[in-house]
This record gives C-alpha cells, structure tokens and sequence, in this order.
C-alpha cells in the first residue's frame, strides 16, 4: 500500500472559496463531496421508501389469507421494492461513497468530469420520482416483479409499463455517466507514483464495477426497449407467434442481471479490505491476489447468466456449462474470505462499529455465498427456483452483504465527513438490534423455501404460518432498528467528539492525511507517493 | 514538483446539468405518457412534454458546450484533462457497442436458436407438432408461426449503396483529419463537408429504403422476428448516424465560421471523427448479418 511522503496538510487547499450558499450549492454544485452526500442522502431516502414497501409485504405474510392488500397491490410492492433497493438504494450508495472518497483516496482534485457528476445525480431523483409516480396510475404501477419477464411485461402488463420502461433508460444513462466519471478519474487523475498496484482495494474494486457497469448498462437499455416495442409497437422479440421466445428476454436480462449482482458487491468487498486492516491494525493480507480474485469474478460474471434459468428451458450442455462456470467464481470470492481472516489473524484487534458491521459482513456474507452454490447445483435448483429460499439467498447478498458493508462505510468514514465522531453506544446499539433482526427476517426463509413455499405470493399454505409470523416480526424489528442509524447521523452532524485527522489508529490512506472535516477542496496539487 | 504541475480545471458551479436532468425527466414523463395515448388514439399532452424535454435537452447542450469551448479557448484545459475527454469519448463507444451488441445477440439467437426450435430442432419436436405443425423455420423469416407473411429486403440495391457511401464517407473523413493535423484548412473543410453530405445521402437512402419496404415488399416493424430485428437495428444505427452528422456538422460550422481547432488541439473534432468511425463499423456488422447472411 502507498505510503504519503509530505506534510499531511501541505496540500489541502485554503486558495480557493468554500461552497456556495442556499439551494443553489445543491443544483449547480460540481464538488464531489457535495455530490457524493446527496448521493447518500438520496439512497437513504430510498432505501426508507422501499424499506416501507418492505414492510407492506411482511405485514400481508404476517398471516396466512389476505388481510391488508389486494394481490396487485403486493405485486406492485413486491416489484417496485426491488427496483428501489437495487437501482435507487445500493448503487447510488456505492456512488456516493465513490464520489466522496475515491478523489481523496488518490490524491485527485475531484472527478475527472465535475459537471457530468452533477448530471448522473439529479437524473435520479427524476427517474425514481416517475416510477413511484407510477403506482399511482389507473391500473397501478408496475407488477411484474424487478426482473420484468416477458410476457408479463409485454402481454400481461398495464398502462405504467411505458412510464417503466423510460424511467429505467434514464436511470441507465444516469450509472453510464456516473461510471465513466469513474473509471476515467481512477485512469487519469491519480496522483504521480499512484501505481495501479498501489491504489486502496475500494478504489479497485469500483474500477472494476465501473468497468461492468458500462458494459451491461446499454444492455438493459436493449431490453427494456425490446419489451416497449413489443407492448405497445406489434414486435415479437418475446412472442414465439412472430418467431421470437420469451427465454430470449431472460438470456438478455440476466446478462445485465448478473454482472450487476456483482456492481452491488464488489464495492463492498472493497470496503472491507479498508475496514478489516484498520481495526486489526495489520495491512491487508494478500492484496494482490485481492486485485486478481476482483477481476476473475468481474470477468466470469458475463459467463454465469444462465444459471437465473435453469428451469426455463436450455440444453442440458448449457446447463452444465453455466453450473460449472457458476461454481467457479466461489473461488476468488473464497480467496477473498481468506484473505479477510489472514488479515485478522494475530492483529491487534477492536471491535468499533464499522469493524462489526464487516465482521457481520464476512460471516452472512458467506451464508449468502454458500446458498448460492447450492442453487448453481443445477439438478438441486430445479427445487429451489422460484421458492423463498432464492429470496433468503439474495437478501443475504444484499443486506448482510451489500448493505451492512454500506453501513460499515458510512460508520468508518462519518468522523472524516462530518469531523465529529459518531455515538459509540448508539452505533452498538444499531449494530445488535440490526444483527438479530435481520436474521431472525432471513434466516427461516431458508427453511419455508426448502419446505416449498414459493416467492412472490400474498397468501401462502397454513404449514408456512408461525415461519412467516416470526419472520414478519424481524421484517419489522430491522425496519424500526434503522431508525437508529438515522437518529445516530443526525447527532454526528450535529456535533459530537472532534475527530482526529486519522480518526482510528490503524488507518492508512490519504484520506487519513487530510483534515476532518474534509475540506471542500482537497488535493488540488497532487502529493506524491512513494 | 507543485511548480511543474499543470493545475486540473475544476469547473465552478454550473446551471446547465440540472437543466439536463429536468429535460431528461420532460422525455421520460413525456414519452411514457405519449406511448400510451399514440397506440390508444388518446389525446394528451405526453407528445408536448416530450418536445419541450427535447428542445429543453438541445438548449442545454447548446449552453454547456458553450462554457467547455470558451473554457477551451481561454486555454484553461491541460494535457491531463484532454486525457480525461479522449478515455471519457472512448468509454462511451464502448458503452454504444454493448447497446447494439444487445440487438445483435437478439438477432443471433432468433436465427440460430428460436426460429429452428419452433420447427422442431433439438429436443423440440414435439413443440413444433403441437404449437404450429405447419410453421417451417427459415431465415430471413418471411411466414412467422403466427401466420403473418412478409418479403425479404434484398442486399443488393439501396444498402449496397449506402455501405460504399459509408465506406467512402470514412475515407474522406481521414483526410479531413489529415488536413487538419497537416494544417491544410482547405482540404479539411472539403472532407469534412463532403462527409456530412455523404452522410445525408446515407440517410436519404435509408429513408427511400424504408418506405420500399413498407409501400412494396410488406416488410414493417410488426412483421415478425425478421422486421423487428430489420428495423430496430438499422432504425437504432440510423438514429446513431443523425447524431453523428450533426456531431460533424457542429464540427464543420466551428471550423468555417470561428476556425477553431489547430493541428495539435483538436479533441472535439477527433471525438466526432471517433464516433462516425464506430457507426460505419456498426453498420459494417448490419450489411452482413442483417442483409448478406
């Protein structure tokens, strides 16, 4: 890892004017700090919006029967819930965290193109504005699940479909943008003796996302353009009267699908590769072979796709290539667990709330990988699809995965963004009660799955009842628990203990050199690394 | 080494992306609405919106590309941040590749794996006999299962044409390029002009093109797989060679009316030389696989 040579403060910038005022710092401003916290902010925003949908479905499985909602409106929620969480709470997360932290992390004086950034923002809160505006729409909003397979997209849908279908390019156009933004600052604008091998693992890792990112983007642009066509324009890409077949809606979906599983989890490796040294004040173990096991699984991500079908209809040849090639990427994602545990192995270590959020991470993380292979078991999948251990699954990716390393990241950096330190007790508190909750929502998903209860239903079998009650009452324990979170970074803004420049004692990385609260321009000469 | 450095410019605040968001928003809004009312015979203001989303998205381009090339003329971008232009352009091709890529995949798959699965190929037999016993697979697909018949577009004629035209309108391009790295103004504005006029002539043709297949040969947007594939390829790279001729166009006007650009600094030009570049290779792969083959 890199290590600075100068005065620590020799470079942060004091020439140059602080943010402007108002409303207008907001709209117009091209500082990526600023762009980086309304990114947060925005993700936050939606990750309550689809946390409350969220709830709407644990409360109609809280029973068996229905109580509450019409089964279009739980197919509405169901949908719009995960178009939320997954284009609308993770990735933007993951931006902001990019924005804010990746100019700083190699000595940049912003994003290589600050007005681009400003756009691939406020696109957001427009496309999202558009599809919640949906909902509201004669006939509802969309209902056929996230993944909008042909032909309950096309035949089968309403009249929010074409609202869908743009919302999504603009929010494509939004990530190409952001992506780019990305990849050409980490290329173009680290500072001299930045060597690509010495660049933090989260700035690796988002290289590598942005890199898949503009790859599958323009795909799903594809898609949802073929299934507008196809609804409202008479084509029959996924008709077989017209010569098309609606398994080729699933192969050019879950071509984008799987690369973007790994766009929510390769930052959030690269987050715990900063987290996990720091607090076991030990360098990472293995950072090469780190940056190698983060291209492998980018790479053989665009060669597992298929295994979302297994069930759908392929030759038995492509159902084994896409199981062995699945299996596969267990490899580089085991080495990367290894090289966690390496890193802790012998350290000097405490257990501060963004080291138990990773340590939370490595562990369910794990869970969720492992279930994973079991359902790239081909001959086993034909069990499991479609059934509530698939939702277990991903929700422990996302969750425990994806958005416990968020919640890492937003613990580990808050003291550098708002230069106070955040509430210790409080932060434990979110940590525990977030903990047990959530497992005690996804844990018996597993059970009721392998039991046989599928996905996607507002009513289930009398067998599944105390199951779902139980799961329903984590549902809401982890909803409410996140109410902490908010409460805990409102008093970090607010004021709090005053935060070192280093903030924790095993922390390295430029980000550490500057002054905290950041300043709004840091870096606007590079330092040089040796 | 701070002496040395040449200071990355960092733009201040500016109005123009959020201008650019709102008009995005004005399309979406505006055509999700107008998609519905068109195909319903309702009226609405969903085609107004979008409009007005399009003209709002043409002012701000106007309005930021403005302050990028006072900004370049006052001098104020450096080697580094011509990197981050040139890597940011190519990045975006790519990004276009991976978008067209998503059409071709869907044509190679209705030829390859869903027309001859429906005729009973593979395991498929039985799905043949019952679904459609008669349907024959066959590329291009004149008679989908669903019984709709339509004529083939032959490759001869109108898109023979237009490849050497586009062909010919890369060459002059080059030069166009060549005479500005070499200095020589009057052959770069012959090029550059005569490029743009070949490729209004390529869509001229297409045009001509398109409504042969309609008025003669029965070949629409709704005529099965084949049509589908047909159009909404050669519809997506012809959108993509209007970008590009008013890409080259904007070119040209700064060149003759303000004479920007010198041998060494030339970005813009190169960009829109890039992007015209990408869409003769794109249609390079249509000529073959969506008429030839």
């Amino acid at each position: 890892m890199s290590t600075v040579t100068t005065d620590p403060h020799a470079h942060a910038e004091h020439e140059h004017h602080g943010p402007a005022k108002g409303l207008k710092r907001w709209l117009y401003t091209t500082n990526h700090k600023d762009i980086g916290t309304l990114y947060l902010l925005f993700s936050l925003l939606m990750f309550f919006i689809g946390g409350a949908m969220a709830m709407v479905i644990r409360a109609e499985l809280f029973q068996p029967g229905l109580q509450i909602v019409e089964p279009n409106f739980f197919n509405q929620m169901t949908t719009v819930h995960g178009l939320i969480m997954v284009f609308g709470a993770v990735m933007p997360a993951f931006t902001g965290l990019a924005n804010w932290l990746i100019p700083m992390m190699i000595g940049a004086p912003d994003m290589a193109l600050p007005r681009m950034n400003n756009w691939s923002f406020w696109i957001l809160p427009f496309a999202f504005s558009i599809l919640l505006a949906s909902l509201f729409m004669e006939g509802g909003g969309p209902s056929f699940g996230w993944t909008f397979y042909a032909p309950l997209s096309t035949t089968y849908s309403n009249d929010s479909t074409a609202l869908f279908v743009f919302s999504v390019h603009i929010m494509g156009i939004s990530s190409i943008m952001g992506a780019i933004n990305v990849i050409v600052t980490i290329m173009n604008l680290r500072a001299p003796g930045m060597t690509y091998m010495k660049m933090p693992l989260f700035v690796w890792t988002w290289f590598i996302t942005a890199y898949l990112l503009i790859a599958v983007m323009p795909v799903l642009a594809g898609v949802v353009t073929m299934v507008l066509t196809d609804k409202y324009f008479g084509t029959s890409f996924f008709d077989a009267a017209g010569g098309g077949d609606p398994v080729l809606f699933q192969h050019i979906f879950w071509f984008f699908g799987h690369p973007e599983v790994y766009i929510m989890i390769l930052p959030a490796f690269g987050i715990i590769s900063s987290i996990v040294p720091t607090f076991s004040r030990k360098p990472l173990f293995g950072y090469a072979s780190m940056v190698y096991a983060t291209s492998s699984i980018a790479l053989l991500s665009f060669l597992v796709w298929a295994h979302h079908m297994f069930t759908t209809g392929m030759p038995v040849a492509a159902e084994l290539f896409f199981m062995y090639c699945t299996m596969l990427i267990a490899v580089p994602t085991g080495v990367k667990v290894f090289n966690w545990v390496a890193t802790m192995w012998r350290g000097a270590m405490t257990f501060e709330v963004p080291m138990m959020f990773s340590l939370a991470f490595i562990v369910l993380f794990t869970i969720g990988g492992f279930s994973g292979l079991m359902l790239a078991i081909t001959p086993a999948d034909f069990q499991y699809h479609d059934t509530y251990f698939v939702v277990a699954h991903f929700h422990y990716v996302l969750v425990t995965g994806a958005v416990f390393s968020i919640m890492a990241a937003a613990y580990y950096w808050l003291p550098k963004w708002t230069g106070h330190m955040y509430d210790e007790t409080l932060g434990q508190w979110h940590f525990w009660c977030s903990l047990i909750s959530v497992n005690v929502l996804f844990f018996p998903m597993h059970f009721v799955g392998l039991a046989g209860m599928p996905r996607r239903i507002p009513d289930y079998a009398l067998q599944f009842a105390d199951f779902n009650a139980l799961i329903s009452i984590g549902g809401f324990a982890f909803g409410l628990s996140q109410l902490l979170f908010v409460w805990l970074v409102v008093k970090c803004i607010k004021g709090g203990e005053k935060a070192t420049d280093q903030v924790w004692e095993g922390a390295e990385g430029l980000e550490w050199t500057i002054a905290s609260p950041a300043p709004y321009h840091s870096f606007s000469t590079p330092p040089e690394i040796k | 080494m701070s002496d040395k450095y040449e200071h990355y410019y960092v733009p201040e605040q500016s109005p123009w992306p959020i201008v650019g968001a709102v008009a995005l928003f004005m399309i979406a809004f505006g055509a999700g609405n107008y998609v519905n009312e068109v195909t319903k015979d309702q009226s609405g203001y969903g085609g107004y919106l979008l409009l007005a989303g399009i003209a709002t998205l043409i002012f701000m381009l106007v309005g930021w590309f403005r302050n990028v090339i006072d900004e370049s003329m006052n001098g104020l971008y450096s080697k580094q941040m011509d990197r981050s232009f040139r890597q940011c352009m190519s990045w975006f091709i790519f990004s276009e590749v991976m978008f067209f890529a998503a059409f071709f995949g869907a044509l190679f798959y209705a030829r390859i794996i869903a027309v001859p699965w429906l005729d009973g190929a593979g395991n498929n037999a039985s799905t043949a006999a019952v679904l459609w016993p008669a349907f024959e697979a066959a590329w291009p697909l004149l008679k989908t299962p669903g019984g709709t018949e339509t004529q083939a577009m032959p490759w001869q004629g109108l898109p023979l044409y237009n490849t050497i035209i586009l062909l010919i309108s890369s060459v002059t391009l080059h030069f166009a390029h060549t005479g500005l790295e070499q200095n020589k103004r009057g052959q770069l504005k012959l090029m550059l002009g005569l490029t743009i006029l070949l490729g209004a002539a390529f869509l001229y043709l297409q045009v001509v093109e398109y409504i042969h297949a309609y008025q003669d040969l029965g070949l629409k947007l709704d005529s099965g797989i084949y049509g589908n594939t047909f159009f909404l390829l050669t519809g997506f790279h012809g959108l993509h060679v209007t970008l590009g001729a008013v890409f080259l166009l904007v070119m040209f006007l700064r060149i003759v009316l303000k004479n920007h650009f010198t041998a060494h600094k030339h970005f813009a030009f190169q960009a829109a030389a890039w992007y015209w570049h990408f869409v003769d290779v794109v249609w390079l792969c249509l000529f073959v696989f969506v008429y030839v083959l």
